[in-house]
């Protein structure tokens, strides 16, 4: 759009206190440019909004309204852990296991054994470390897959999905663990101000994944290393060391999302999380995430997640029977691409 | 009299299990002279370059930076302060703006990035070295004379005064070369040392005033520019006397020979190729010649006018229809869209073909393998055999795989786009010699190109300047007047 004020002056010395200035009016336009990408699909959730409002008045009172929020904030957590690894080129499909295991390991371990399959081995307050321990190992188990050993990211965790899933489901029985310690319950049950704990923590975490891949070296180094891993590297960014992080980072934000599910309903289910990851995905696609790596931004994908679940509640507030939802929300998906698409005027791939 | 080295190297030797890369190899840059390296493919350019980046030790010999001993691997910051590398594959991030890609994994700020700051140090960074680029814009959308420009620029931010450029004129048109070089020539005068690699031997007269030459591994001469003709510098390359020779000029084309190629009025040029013609289209990048020999391929629809191959007309934009018609192409990218890099040499050769390899869908192994044993035959590619992935060969070696794939179709007329682009000397008369065997049995070609070897074989040049036909040359121009009709300087013939 603005591409023509670069490509004017050839190079030539006479121009060269015009350099400076030229761009800076550019720049100023394509910083409005990008922050209106970003931006992309608020107007749509509040035209949304207003859509819900006049298909059930409900829909705007502040229980709905918090009920949305609350839904959102387990699976935001996933989205955000998402984001980080598509930006830095990768793919995690564990989260999914991952967020129902680690609080489901914690449990087993807590849960006095008359109730459930527990064991009762561990102390109540133990519960959120434990949980919190368990990400980090499948963090690190990725990490050791993926960047040590150069498998495939994909492929390694598509493997560690179905683990993962078996593991939970053999500690349990396939049951549900019931009769969890206040320690794990706490995120997810308690209100402050007639807000649930998680949708704080969810928000604090969004707005720390906004500033640190926006305004740190380190987050910067994600999109580096996503956009193109050996410039990066000539960069002197430590790129194996980076691509760690992030994967022990995402899997304890899917640990900790887990906890907070776990919390709200006050059970674990050997199911937690099962199919949540296509969700994850569209969330990410429809806000902006490339799955390609190296493109898109945390409030992007906040937006694409928040869009998601808006939708779903008119839908469900409409009177859509709950086994249409489904196909209804793959549709809507394939629209929200179609729409990015047309919008951005880029092909995805 | 002369000042300590910028860098040099002496008795480099470096391994690969068995292959030697480069044996008791050297290279001395002194300060304020630019220095072409040149060699064929294979002859240890790359390995040296790695060697003089620091990306990787030599197993014997030393290499020093202004008398001192360079530092060790591990410190990048050491090496990025005393040399540079632009490569032909970029190492830019293109998803980010120029500015964050000057400034990568070092932006002003700590804990939390300046993003104005960081505008403004690149702003000032690109005005002190006279790149014109908005570095707001995202990388990506830079073209490849720009992307060049801003790496340059940011290996100068790191003090270094020593940038080698690794082919930097390969993917450029002529235009913006000469403003390279003008370039080249300006931060010279301002203390940068550049080490020229590039596989044209003229741009190397033009630019530099030292030359190394590599051989086999080996290091074989280190001279002044001046003193090197020609002759000398390629048969110190090719190890004997084989020079680009001036093909002889072939008898007339008998009159009546049928055109297998007319072009009418397409997008504005007209023009025709007679059986056994060799015809070439010049001009400089955005000429319009690619998009022309595209649309004869049918990789393009034109916008008006008509194209005829063999007295039919042509289905506009359908490579099927095009091929049909017997026409063959070599396209301008070859990793792009010359192969398919981890297939075999065989499967790449017979890709434009699978009707000749059995019947119903099916191939036959043996077919293929026999058609692909000819076509690598006749065009010497080296390889040990034809299930070699095509991503283990030379780029010269690639580039006949690519030229073979054209010619498996026994096509009429063969279109063939900057085909010795990035290809070293020997591999260059290879390919020209096939445009003479295949004229030979009746087959028209057409040349789309700006390289002055490739237009040699041509028995016409059909000259175009932004996007209009400005002139025609037979078989006896001079460059002098072809260069400059492609530079849009030639009025008279207007």
């Amino acid at each position: 759009m603005t591409s023509d004020v670069s490509t004017t002056s050839g190079g030539s010395t006479a121009t060269n206190e015009a350099v400076p200035k030229a761009p800076s009016a550019a720049s100023a336009r394509r910083l409005q440019i990008a922050r209106l990408r970003d931006l992309a699909l608020v107007p749509a959730i509040i035209v949304i909004a207003i859509v819900g409002y006049f298909v059930n008045p409900v829909f705007l009172s502040s229980q709905n309204l918090v009920n949305i929020l609350q839904t959102m904030a387990e699976i935001g957590l996933l989205v955000l852990a998402q984001t980080l690894v598509l930006i830095a080129g990768k793919m995690d499909l564990s989260l999914e296991s991952t967020f129902g295991l680690a609080p489901g390991l914690a449990a087993w371990l807590i849960v006095e054994p008359g109730v459930t399959h527990g064991l009762g081995a561990v102390p109540g307050w133990a519960g959120v470390p434990i949980t919190l321990a368990v990400g980090a190992v499948i963090g690190l188990i990725n990490g050791l897959l993926i960047v040590r050993f150069r498998l495939h990211g994909f492929v390694v965790t598509l493997g560690m999905l179905i683990v993962l899933r078996g593991l939970l489901t053999g500690i349990s029985g396939g049951q549900t663990f019931f009769g969890l310690p206040s320690s794990m319950m706490y995120l997810g049950s308690t209100v402050w101000l007639g807000v649930p704990v998680s949708v704080y923590v969810c928000f604090a975490l969004f707005a720390l994944g906004i500033v640190a891949l926006g305004y740190t070296r380190v987050g910067r180094s994600l999109y580096a290393i996503g956009g193109n891993a050996d410039a990066a590297r000539a960069a002197g960014i430590r790129t194996d060391r980076v691509l760690w992080a992030v994967l022990i980072v995402a899997s304890m934000l899917a640990a900790l999302g887990g906890l907070m599910l776990s919390g709200r309903l006050a059970s674990v289910a050997a199911a937690q999380g099962d199919g949540a990851i296509f969700t994850v995905f569209a969330a990410a696609v429809i806000g902006g995430v490339s799955l390609n790596g190296g493109k898109g931004t945390v409030f992007g994908a906040f937006t694409g997640i928040l869009l998601l679940y808006v939708i779903q509640n008119v839908l469900t507030l409409a009177g859509v029977p709950a086994q249409w939802i489904a196909a209804l929300n793959g549709a809507i998906i394939l629209c929200a691409l179609i729409i990015s698409r047309i919008t951005s005027g880029r092909a995805q791939e | 009299m002369s000042p300590e080295p910028l860098v040099e190297a002496v008795h480099v030797t470096k391994r690969y299990g068995t292959t030697v890369a480069l044996r008791d190899a050297g290279i001395l840059v002194r300060p304020g002279a630019t220095h072409a390296l040149v060699g064929r493919n294979g002859a240890g350019k790359s390995t040296l370059v790695s060697i003089l980046t620091g990306l990787q030790a030599p197993d014997e010999g030393t290499v020093s930076f202004e008398g001192e001993p360079a530092p060790p691997l591990g410190d990048r910051d050491a090496w990025r302060r005393r040399v540079a590398c632009v490569y032909q594959k970029s190492t830019i991030i293109p998803e980010l703006t120029v500015a964050e890609n000057l400034f990568l994994n070092r932006h002003p700020g700590a804990p939390l990035i300046k993003w104005s700051a960081l505008r403004r140090d690149a702003a000032e960074l690109l005005a002190t070295w006279d790149v014109a680029v908005d570095v707001t814009r995202p990388a990506g959308e830079l073209s490849v004379e720009q992307r060049q420009l801003v790496e340059i620029a940011r290996a100068l931010s790191y003090d270094a005064r020593l940038i080698i450029l690794d082919e930097p004129t390969a993917q450029l048109d002529g235009p913006a070369i000469n403003r390279l070089f003008d370039r080249m020539r300006g931060l010279q005068e301002r203390g940068v040392t550049f080490l020229f690699i590039s596989h044209h031997l003229e741009e190397i007269y033009r630019v530099c005033d030292e030359v190394t030459v590599f051989r086999d591994a080996q290091h074989i001469v280190t001279g002044s520019v001046a003193e090197l003709p020609p002759a000398d510098l390629v048969s110190a390359m090719t190890g004997d006397a084989t020079a680009l020779t001036r093909r002889a000029a072939r008898p007339p084309l008998p009159a009546g020979t049928p055109a297998v190629l007319e072009v009418q009025d397409l997008d504005g040029v007209s023009f025709q190729v007679r059986a056994g013609e060799v015809v070439g289209l010049a001009g400089s990048g955005g000429s319009g010649k690619k998009e022309i020999a595209e649309a004869v391929a049918g990789l393009r629809r034109p916008r008006a006018g008509s194209i005829r191959v063999g007295g039919t007309p042509l289905k506009p934009g359908s490579v099927p229809a095009s091929l049909a018609a017997g026409v063959g192409l070599v396209p301008q990218d070859r990793h792009h869209e010359g192969f398919v890099p981890d297939l075999s040499i065989a499967e790449n050769l017979t890709m434009t073909v699978p009707r000749r390899l059995g019947r119903f869908g099916t191939i036959s192994r043996k077919r293929r393998d026999r058609l692909a044993h000819t076509l690598i035959d006749e065009l010497a590619v080296k390889t040990p055999g034809p299930d070699l992935p095509v991503s283990a060969l030379s780029g010269g070696n690639q580039q006949k795989v690519v030229m073979g794939r054209a010619l498996a179709n026994d096509p009429k007329l063969l279109v063939l786009i900057q085909p010795t682009a990035g290809v070293d000397v020997r591999s260059k008369e290879t390919l020209l010699g096939v445009v003479d065997k295949v004229r030979e049995n009746g087959t028209g070609v057409l040349v789309a190109s700006d390289e002055l070897d490739d237009l040699r074989t041509c028995d016409r040049v059909v000259v175009l300047f932004q996007g209009r036909q400005v002139a025609e040359f037979g078989s006896d121009w001079s460059d002098h007047d072809l260069v400059a009709a492609m530079e849009g300087l030639n009025s008279d013939d207007e």
